[in-house]
């Protein structure tokens, strides 16, 4: 995937100041427009899913790929998707997704990816969740959204938002991307967010996007690191309907490589929990 | 992870040399506590010049001035560290290799790895580099073997086993390196300090190099746990896993059953009754790849010594008691063969063949090959622990490489010969003393010679067995 470098803004919020989810809200609400970019933070939520019930996870809310799709996901993935308790479950309240190297249905991998079609779907807003991240060569954690129409519209006239993407062999770097007509795949508008001296495997972080009708702005922790608007957008801006959620552990494909003989599995994915808040703007 | 027998760990060392050395480094650790607080935590080992306390130390044998303190070449700054290392027979030294300890001590343990920039007049691979060699106990020398380093500036990060141990260190840095393809070579260190990256994660350590072993030990007789085997691997910013040798002390030996075998701090292992147990280990915390179950059958039993004999009357092959002629292997590892095994040593002074899941294994000697022609016998000891069933039997096999000595094989000017003992000869649990007349090797062998035809040119000792698994032998000779 091109990284291809928006760089328009580079500015702080204010830090939620620790894990404590009141001080998180609290800090956030502090954090209001500045002089030269609109930054709003929508707190008014529509959907949550704190995973606080062991077990197979709401079925209100979440529903599954199974298989592998045309040609891995039109990506070359080389996982087979289950809802299997091995590959997805609800632990201790962790959302768990969990890449296992195991001969299935002709794959030689399995793991899972959950999505909130026809479940849950909203245009604009405030969409995050609190990830761990699993590590190595060919593992490709995402948590990511497609527009509502993508049966009818194929992608990427649908619209794609990766909220966050990342390489297993690059365990300090995310990707934040969209995907329309004239920019999609390689050509994707996208950004990569560096944590310096940490990494995203060792400890949870808060990946999230703010959108409304002519922008999307894109977090991690308490930085924004990147917003995109229509001006960015080499083709027609797709970003005003309903999308649904996806999030998923891929091992191999196009974005990452196949992974290698050190890498480790199973890897899991944590997931604290997902949040949406609506736009008090527009909706 | 597969299983593999491991025979050849060593076994050394006498009970009073551990126990000082083990009491006394306690006495150290509690003297250290007190003055914690006392020791500089300064990172930097060498920016522009030397950090406060640093000292250079070459190695003896080495290029004494193959360090130098370079202003032209440098990545940042002012200066870099500058090694010039020899060619192959240059008359200052034959490598370069120095350690460079600030004596006073530092506290490390804020940081997660060594990290430096590199680059050299060629593309080469600096045998060891690293840090915990303080010319003294090393107790947490750490060394990357065999860093590649390229024609350009790049970073290295070498990490720490477990900080929490590098309360006082001394060994800042280190490094040998020798000739590549006997030639020198210069290559040049920048910006070398201990960092707090944040990004040094997910720990693999590892002892008997991640695999699970199976050993026999004996009463009396101390091991090892082999320090070659003892490694920590962290994955880096970069993707890349990244693997280094760690000192014993940064691991947390334990031994399964403390009756059969005690475990140090430093992996000296003591058996103390018979039974088995299984030595594993953590490194801060996190559980080790690899492990050893020993089987403490009692003590050791050594083969009969063999008599004194005039050099003139014994060609040895294998023995502690006479001068051995020149072995290539003592297990040749060939297609259809299953043993496992070899040279087992069980004291600095005595060793002996422990083969396990035996069909056949060739003792090697073709370089050069033996002229057995004024020798009447070969003589052997085995000594077999398990049950012998009726069937079982052990072939002794002797091959001749001809005067062309080399193996040229069946119907050349080769020829092989055997002599088996059956179930009746052999006896369970006792050494058994084989003095075999060299004329009696006139059986075809498993290879398919038909008989010794010549012992002019004797190049290999084999044994083979159709039942028997696990053989000890020593005291292989040819005599008169």
């Amino acid at each position: 995937m091109k990284g291809k470098k928006q760089g328009k803004i580079s500015r702080r919020l204010a830090p939620f100041g620790g894990l404590i989810l009141a001080a998180a809200f609290l800090a956030v609400l502090g954090c209001s427009d500045d002089d030269t970019q609109r930054v709003v933070n929508f707190t008014q939520l529509t959907m949550q899913d704190e995973f606080d019930t062991d077990g197979a996870p709401d079925s209100s809310i979440w529903s599954y790929d199974i298989g592998t799709g045309q040609n891995g996901w039109g990506n070359s993935e080389l996982q087979y998707y289950t809802d299997r308790t091995e590959n997805v479950t609800v632990n201790n309240g962790y959302l768990i997704i969990t890449a296992n190297k195991e001969n299935f249905e002709g794959a030689a991998y399995t793991s899972a990816r959950l999505l909130t079609k026809d479940k849950f779907e909203q245009k604009y807003g405030r969409f995050e969740a609190r990830i761990r991240l699993p590590y190595g060569q060919g593992i490709w954690p995402a948590f990511w959204m497609l527009g509502a129409n993508s049966d009818t519209a194929i992608w990427p006239q649908c619209g794609e938002i990766d909220i966050m993407e990342n390489r297993g062999q690059q365990p300090t770097l995310i990707t934040g991307s969209i995907h329309g007509p004239g920019y999609s795949a390689g050509e994707s508008i996208s950004k990569e967010y560096d944590l310096v001296n940490d990494r995203f495997d060792t400890g949870f972080h808060i990946f999230g996007i703010e959108w409304g009708p002519d922008y999307i702005n894109f977090y991690v922790d308490d930085v924004l690191y990147n917003q995109i608007t229509p001006e960015d957008a080499p083709g027609e801006w797709v970003f005003d309907q309903p999308f649904y959620i996806l999030m998923n552990v891929a091992v191999g494909g196009n974005f990452v490589g196949p992974p290698n003989s050190e890498t480790k599995f199973p890897q899991s994915m944590l997931v604290d929990y997902v949040r949406v808040y609506k736009n008090n703007f527009v909706n | 992870m597969k299983k593999h027998h491991n025979t050849r760990s060593s076994w050394i060392f006498l009970l009073g040399l551990l126990f000082v050395l083990v009491t006394s480094c306690e006495r150290e650790l509690s003297e250290d506590t007190v003055e914690y607080a006392t020791f500089s935590d300064n990172p930097e080992v060498f920016i522009d010049g030397f950090s406060a306390g640093l000292e250079y130390l070459p190695f003896n044998g080495s290029k004494l001035d193959a360090f130098s303190v370079d202003t032209e070449e440098k990545y940042l700054g002012s200066a870099s560290m500058r090694f010039d290392v020899p060619n192959f027979g240059d008359a200052s030294g034959a490598f370069a290799g120095a350690i460079f300890p600030d004596n006073g001590g530092r506290d490390l343990s804020g940081y997660d790895a060594l990290t430096f920039w590199a680059k050299a007049t060629k593309a080469a691979t600096i045998n060891e580099i690293g840090f915990g060699n303080d010319f003294g106990e090393n107790k947490f020398l750490v060394t990357k073997q065999n860093l590649r380093i390229s024609t350009g500036w790049e970073k290295y990060v070498i990490p720490i086993p477990d900080p929490s141990k590098l309360l006082v260190e001394k060994g800042l840095f280190w490094y040998s390196e020798g000739p590549e393809d006997g030639d020198g070579y210069t290559f040049w260190i920048d910006e070398l300090k201990f960092e707090k990256l944040g990004t040094v994660a997910q720990p693999q350590p590892a002892i008997f190099n991640g695999e699970d072993i199976t050993a026999p030990a004996f009463l009396g007789v101390q091991g090892n746990i082999p320090r070659a085997g003892l490694t920590q691997t962290f994955n880096l910013a970069s993707g890349v896993n990244q693997t280094v040798n760690a000192a014993p002390s940064y691991f947390s030996f334990t031994s399964s059953d403390p009756d059969v075998v005690q475990v140090s701090e430093l992996g000296v292992l003591t058996p103390v009754g018979t039974g088995t147990t299984t030595i594993s280990a953590t490194l801060a915390g996190v559980r080790a790849l690899g492990s050893a179950t020993l089987e403490v059958s009692g003590p050791f039993s050594f083969a009969p010594v063999p008599p004194a004999r005039d050099p003139n009357d014994v060609i040895s092959i294998f023995s502690d008691a006479y001068q051995d002629v020149p072995v290539d292997f003592y297990n040749g590892f060939f297609g259809g063969q299953t043993t496992v095994g070899g040279l087992a040593r069980i004291t600095e002074d005595e060793a002996v063949l422990i083969y396990d899941d035996l069909n056949f294994v060739a003792v090697g000697f073709s370089n050069p090959t033996v002229n057995a022609t004024q020798m009447t016998h070969v003589h052997v000891d085995i000594r077999i622990e398990e049950d012998i069933d009726p069937g079982d039997e052990i072939r002794v096999e002797l091959i001749d490489f001809g005067p062309n000595g080399v193996f040229d094989g069946v119907g050349t000017d080769d020829s092989g010969g055997s002599v088996t003992f059956s179930s009746g000869a052999l006896e369970q649990g006792a050494w058994i003393s084989l003095d075999i007349p060299l004329t009696d090797f006139s059986n075809p062998t498993g290879g398919g010679f038909p008989g010794l035809t010549s012992t002019a040119n004797l190049a290999q000792f084999v044994f083979a067995s159709n039942g028997i698994s696990t053989l000890q032998a020593d005291n292989i000779y040819f005599y008169r």
